[in-house]
């Protein structure tokens, strides 16, 4: 003992792809430093230049395996604006909004549910072996049956307005290649009320947790931070496809407010720092010392002025009663918040449901061609931005992507430190209770680390500690 | 059915052939598919691919190219003549790069549809080849992405042949033998989207690319969603 040492989690589980924490020990087995290292989105930039813009929204569905739908329409929404169209069919507008609905509506149950129910039942100090999906389903059949049920209705909208479950087609440059056949909406018109019912009992259960467990929630990564968001233009309503931009400090106050996301870069600068590839943006107004932010369903309840939904605006109001109005700092809360736009989200679908504008037969629009394009989306993580320049070949020459783990990425870095510092610091015992404590406080912001579902605790942890000089002192290995 | 006419089998189907035709000409008649690449319906015939190849009388041929005769024995649909397919299709993927979740082409290619046809698993036999060529999106109307290009040569017949222009020609040998346009690129020849090289119907996979028509047309309503391909010959048989 005595010696600086480097702890290393390796990969994180249950969260999307692939990430590592190592956390920085000094002589007296004080957290020093603790860093979360993401090698994600490398070369996407890149590999995208050159195509044509038109293959671009099914393309970048490559770049995230659990939420390709929103890559999709911030791309196709960047790709409007290419295409000179500003304005979409109504018909378009509204079988992108329903898609996205969908999407976000079976991401959010996934995490719910499969990644993070596990430890809200079972605690986080619970053997790895319990901190799973089928054990939760095991000790609630129908909490598991539901989800199943939800998440598959949450896919087959995606499918019904993609063409696919997975890399559909749906969104093209201004507008949409469907619509939605009267059959297929009385199909989801059946069930649309279980799955309103459904909703609300797992925000009751969401919301339970919170509140039954406000000590632990209310310490465990919870730090004042400003929050962005879209928010919808005039209003300032929960806007999950289109909007303005908002951002509020940590008392609630306007940092900025209705920003028109095409000048997104006027107020947020992406810093980089050399030991990630990930950029670390910021608040320009504020600087890069205090400038940080937080994105996702948190951040939407603290910037949305209200919800154009009634069941889903009684919970917001709740929701933010609970702070008595001011801004909620608590990462775990993001999961009563994902609770809450789920049930947004079926109140939305159902709206949509019952427009016979879904069954129109205008699907496209044309205007003049321009050179640069920004879309802009509130994706099941949070704040997506996609820019692109095309060139009159048609060809992309520029592309910059904010993906909501980029936005989130110093809050998570923070996230990390606080949680090592307040479990580690001072013991020389690395136990797996204590290691979970770091990987819950990064999966409360729902990382898209790449794609693909590792989930269920499948994926086997390695713990290893390196000294001062870089050697390897001991390691430990969790096999799946 | 006339006294010149003659009569062989596919698979012990009766086929009658006019004089003159090729197996798969009967066959594509009587309703018997026989699958394809680089044949294509108002094209040269060029036997380049060896995808139709069929066993006539016990002896391998090109069934594009070979005229039928009477009394004999083809066969078509066996395990060993698939296999054989399967095995060039393969090969084909493995020449190129092709990842269809992305390529605009997909749902409407002949090489994925063949694919499908015979059934062709994970391909891992043969080495990625993974070339990585420049796309040529230099004309206005029409790309051109090469890394999908399966040297069928439908292009290079349709552009001589039909349009009377030459747009497309071969380079290299063997292996390396590629398709390549007579000019800097695309735009510095007398390529026009009204060009039959240019139609939707003679490049069989994605590599000529008719700019901003892209995914409009959905899952679900494109071409091999209607069937697998050879659908509509078989279809006929079926009445
Ligand atoms: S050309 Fe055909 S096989 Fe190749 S990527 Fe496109 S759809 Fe797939
Ligand atoms: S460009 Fe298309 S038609 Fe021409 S040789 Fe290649 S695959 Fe065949
Ligand atoms: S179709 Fe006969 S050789 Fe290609």
């Amino acid at each position: 003992m005595g010696e600086p040492r480097l702890i290393e989690i390796s990969p994180v589980t249950r969260v999307e792809g692939h990430g590592k924490v190592t956390i920085h020990l000094d002589r007296d087995n004080q957290v020093d430093e603790a860093r979360l290292h993401i090698v994600e989105f490398r070369g996407f930039e890149r590999f995208i230049r050159g195509r044509l813009l038109w293959e671009v929204p099914v393309i970048v569905q490559r770049l995230c395996g659990i939420c390709p739908v929103s890559h999709h329409l911030a791309a196709a929404k960047a790709m409007d604006v290419i295409w000179g169209v500003d304005e979409l069919p109504p018909t378009a507008e509204k079988m992108r909004r329903l898609m996205h609905y969908g999407q976000v509506m079976q991401s959010h149950v996934l995490h719910f549910f499969h990644l993070a129910a596990p430890d809200l039942l079972f605690g986080f100090g619970a053997p790895a072996e319990k901190r799973n999906i089928f054990e939760v389903i095991k000790e609630n059949p129908e909490l598991g049956r539901r989800a199943v049920m939800m998440r598959k209705f949450g896919q087959e909208i995606i499918e019904a307005t993609a063409g696919k479950k997975i890399h559909g087609t749906g969104a093209i440059p201004g507008g949409i290649n469907r619509n939605l056949p009267i059959e297929t909406r009385d199909a989801f018109l059946k069930t649309i009320d279980d799955m309103e019912n459904w909703a609300r009992d797992a925000l009751a259960l969401a919301r339970g947790y919170s509140l039954e467990h406000a000590e632990l929630v209310n310490n465990f990564a919870s730090f004042p931070s400003n929050f962005m968001s879209l928010v919808r233009a005039g209003d300032g309503a929960l806007d999950l496809y289109h909007g303005n931009l908002r951002a509020l400090d940590s008392q609630g106050d306007v940092i900025f407010d209705q920003l028109d996301y095409r000048d997104y870069h006027e107020k947020i600068v992406e810093d980089v720092r050399s030991w990630s590839y990930m950029k670390f943006p910021y608040i320009r107004d504020i600087g890069p010392e205090a400038g940080w932010y937080r994105v996702g369903p948190l951040a939407r309840m603290n910037t949305a002025s209200f919800i154009d939904t009634p069941l889903a605006d009684a919970a917001l109001k709740d929701f933010k009663s609970v702070t008595n109005g001011a801004p909620n700092n608590a990462a775990l809360n993001n999961h009563w918040a994902r609770m809450i736009e789920v049930l947004h989200c079926v109140e939305k679908i159902k709206e949509l449901l019952h427009d016979p504008d879904l069954q129109g037969t205008d699907l496209e629009a044309t205007g003049h061609r321009r050179e640069e394009g920004i879309g802009v989306i509130e994706a099941p993580r949070g704040n997506l931005i996609h820019h692109y320049q095309v060139d009159e070949k048609d060809q992309v020459t520029y592309c910059n992507l904010i993906v909501s783990t980029t936005h989130n990425n110093d809050a998570m870095n923070r996230a990390v430190k606080d949680v090592a510092v307040k479990h580690l610091s001072g013991h020389e015992q690395i136990t797996e209770g204590m290691l979970n404590h770091v990987e819950v406080a990064i999966r409360a912001y729902d990382p898209c680390l790449s794609c693909a579902t590792h989930a269920l605790g499948q994926m086997p942890l390695s713990v290893e500690l390196f000294d001062a000089d870089g050697a390897l002192i001991d390691s430990r290995a969790q096999a799946a | 059915m006339t006294d010149q006419d003659i009569t062989f089998t596919i698979d012990g189907v009766a086929i009658t052939a006019k004089p003159g035709q090729t197996i798969m000409e009967a066959a594509d008649d009587a309703g018997v598919y026989i699958p394809r690449l680089c044949d294509h319906e108002g094209l040269r015939h060029q036997g380049g691919c060896r995808v139709c190849t069929v066993k006539a009388n016990g002896r391998s041929v090109a069934a594009c190219t070979q005229p039928a005769a009477p009394g004999q024995t083809v066969e078509n649909e066996t395990p060993h003549i698939n296999k054989l397919r399967r095995d060039l299709v393969e090969m084909l993927f493995h020449e190129g790069n092709h990842l269809c979740p992305i390529c605009e082409a997909s749902g409407n290619c002949e090489l994925q549809a063949m694919a499908y046809r015979l059934e062709m698993g994970e391909p891992t036999k043969f080495p990625y080849l993974e070339p990585s060529r420049a796309l040529d999106a230099s004309h206005h109307d029409i790309a051109l992405d090469t890394n999908r290009c399966i040297s069928c040569g439908r292009c290079i017949r349709a552009s001589k042949d039909v349009d009377g222009k030459g747009v497309f020609g071969y380079v290299g040998r063997g292996i390396h033998r590629r398709v390549a346009v007579n000019g800097e690129d695309l735009a510095h020849t007398d390529a026009d989207a009204s060009d039959h090289a240019m139609s939707d119907e003679v490049c069989p996979v994605g590599c000529i690319i008719r700019k901003r028509v892209g995914f409009a047309t959905p899952i679900g309503e494109r071409e091999f969603d209607k069937g697998l391909i050879g659908y509509e010959i078989e279809g006929k048989r079926r009445g």
